[in-house]
């Protein structure tokens, strides 16, 4: 049974790693652009909300009402102020600008919060649990974040097939040139969508924050994870994403609890294996390997 | 006034200068052709009007305002819709998607999704397939019902008969007189000269960036047309 508790408990921690990654495949899928810095911005965004709780005093949850429109606003900004020119010259310099950027925000945090560890009170939820079975329970709380990443995925794929907005997304990332001649504003187009992807990796941040202890530094650790997922779930697809977490979760509780030194390596294993025997990821989007 | 004009434009690829002082003109629901050879510079041509490519805000004018430096997305807003060359729809969104994508700007005109499938009708049949596994011929009719969604007033049109069997050229360019009943002018650059002239109120031949030749196709020879084609003397 403690077997079917692992993987209950790796499903749980793969909806936060999907939260993660999902930012990270938006802008893959719509622009072609690793963003280096998702990660780093994922801390920041756990960082902005423990300024909120601190100074306001409310429930980090509540915090995310105020840090969620804050990363968008950040995410369109820089967009349009700075990627946007590295766009349309290869594949290095959004590569750099996000790396340098990461390193920028990254030393920024150290200076302003110091290396220690913090951590997000959200009172209650985060110390009750739901009991399955006589053997399995699953937290409150890691529950709230799994069904938040699927809601998002949700919410996210009917945006994508629904709207003129999500289907001007798709059409860009198909064929940029051509999109602009259908009337859509590309820059304006990728900073929205550098917004939507940093606005999730608000809440994925806030939700660390919860679950979690973090620091200035983390944010290139939390960028495997995502990058795992992303490459496990297969480039440019969002269901792929949540799988892709869902598989790195599973792999790293079942890792932990064959030995507790095993959970970050299991997971770069099952990461490999996967780089191994199906390159473009288990539900690789058409063409999006190119 | 002319509705659509150009007045010595210079185009570059970098240090390449692929057109050199063209000027020409189109009226309001007029059909112009565009012939010339590979590499003439008709698709540059095209994608300047379109504003993929940019250039001094006075070589391009629409209704006498100075439209050069304005880029491709808003040129849309104004009534300029290309067809370009190769097609280039959106290969992973549906029929239906595409054209409903082609309306992003929602400039207000008679073209909807409803009216672009009794213009094509094979198109009403497979609404929801993807682009990406349409025939060429298909694909052709869905690029100029894209377009059609912006209610352009000037329409573009690069190479459409380009890889086609002549029954489906035939097909397309039957369309055309229900695309400009309404008074759309159309802009067709096409190396099948039977075809462009054959439609055409006014037709230009380039060469090597230059505008060689240009009148109405009913007054020009055969000679001046292969010559202006093909840099001969006459």
């Amino acid at each position: 049974m403690t077997w079917v508790n692992a993987v209950v408990q790796g499903i749980m921690l793969g909806g936060l790693y999907s939260l993660f990654a999902t930012g990270l495949s938006l802008i893959f899928g719509v622009m072609r652009v690793v963003n280096l810095a998702h990660g780093v911005f994922t801390i920041l965004a756990a960082f902005l909300a423990l300024v909120v709780v601190e100074h306001i005093g409310v429930n980090p949850l509540v915090a995310l009402v105020i840090v969620v429109p804050l990363m968008f606003a950040i995410g369109y900004v820089l967009q349009r102020s700075l990627v946007n020119f590295t766009l349309g010259a290869g594949v290095l310099p959004p590569l750099l600008v996000t790396f340098g950027l990461a390193v920028v925000i990254e030393n920024i945090l150290l200076k302003v919060f110091s290396a220690d560890s913090r951590g997000l009170d959200a009172g209650r939820i985060e110390n009750i649990s739901v009991r399955l079975t006589d053997w399995v329970a699953v937290g409150w709380l890691p529950l709230t974040i799994f069904l938040v990443a699927v809601f998002l995925l949700v919410t996210l794929q009917l945006f994508f097939d629904r709207t003129m907005f999500g289907r001007a997304l798709r059409a860009t990332s198909d064929d940029p040139g051509a999109a602009q001649l259908m009337a859509i504003d590309t820059r304006h187009l990728y900073a929205v969508a550098m917004g939507i992807s940093l606005a999730i990796g608000g809440v994925a941040g806030v939700l660390l924050g919860v679950r979690t202890t973090f620091g200035p530094l983390d944010g290139s650790v939390l960028l495997i994870f995502a990058f795992e997922a992303v490459i496990i779930g297969g480039l440019g697809s969002m269901w792929g994403t949540l799988v892709g977490g869902v598989v790195l979760g599973i792999a790293q509780t079942i890792g932990a609890q064959l030995s507790p030194g095993w959970f970050q390596l299991s997971g770069h294993l099952v990461f490999l294996a996967v780089l191994a025997v199906r390159p473009t990821g288990l539900f690789a989007r058409a063409g999006a390997s190119e | 006034m002319s509705m659509l004009e150009f007045e010595g434009l210079d185009q570059f690829y970098r240090d390449f200068q692929a057109l050199f002082g063209v000027s020409l003109r189109a009226d309001e629901g007029e059909i112009v052709a565009v012939i010339g050879a590979n590499g003439a510079g008709k698709s540059t041509f095209l994608k300047t009007v379109a504003g993929l490519l940019p250039s001094a805000p006075s070589t391009v004018r629409l209704d006498g305002e100075p439209i050069g430096d304005r880029p491709a997305y808003r040129r849309v807003g104004m009534g300029i819709a290309l067809v370009p060359e190769g097609r280039r729809v959106f290969p992973s969104l549906s029929v239906e998607e595409n054209l409903r994508v082609g309306g992003f700007g929602k400039r207000p005109g008679r073209w909807n999704v409803g009216r672009v499938y009794e213009l094509f009708p094979l198109l009403g049949t497979m609404t929801g397939r993807p682009a990406a596994v349409l025939s060429g011929g298909e694909q052709q009719a869905l690029a100029i019902g894209r377009a059609l969604m912006a209610n352009p007033r000037v329409l573009l049109m690069d190479e459409i008969s380009l890889g086609l069997a002549p029954i489906v050229v035939k097909q397309l360019y039957g369309a055309i007189p229900a695309i400009v009943a309404d008074g759309t002018t159309l802009v067709v650059v096409e190396q099948d000269i039977t075809q462009a002239l054959g439609i055409a109120h006014r037709a230009y031949c380039f060469l090597e960036g230059r505008v060689s030749l240009h009148g109405r196709p009913g007054e020009l020879t055969r000679e001046q047309i292969r010559a202006a084609y093909f840099g001969l003397t006459p």
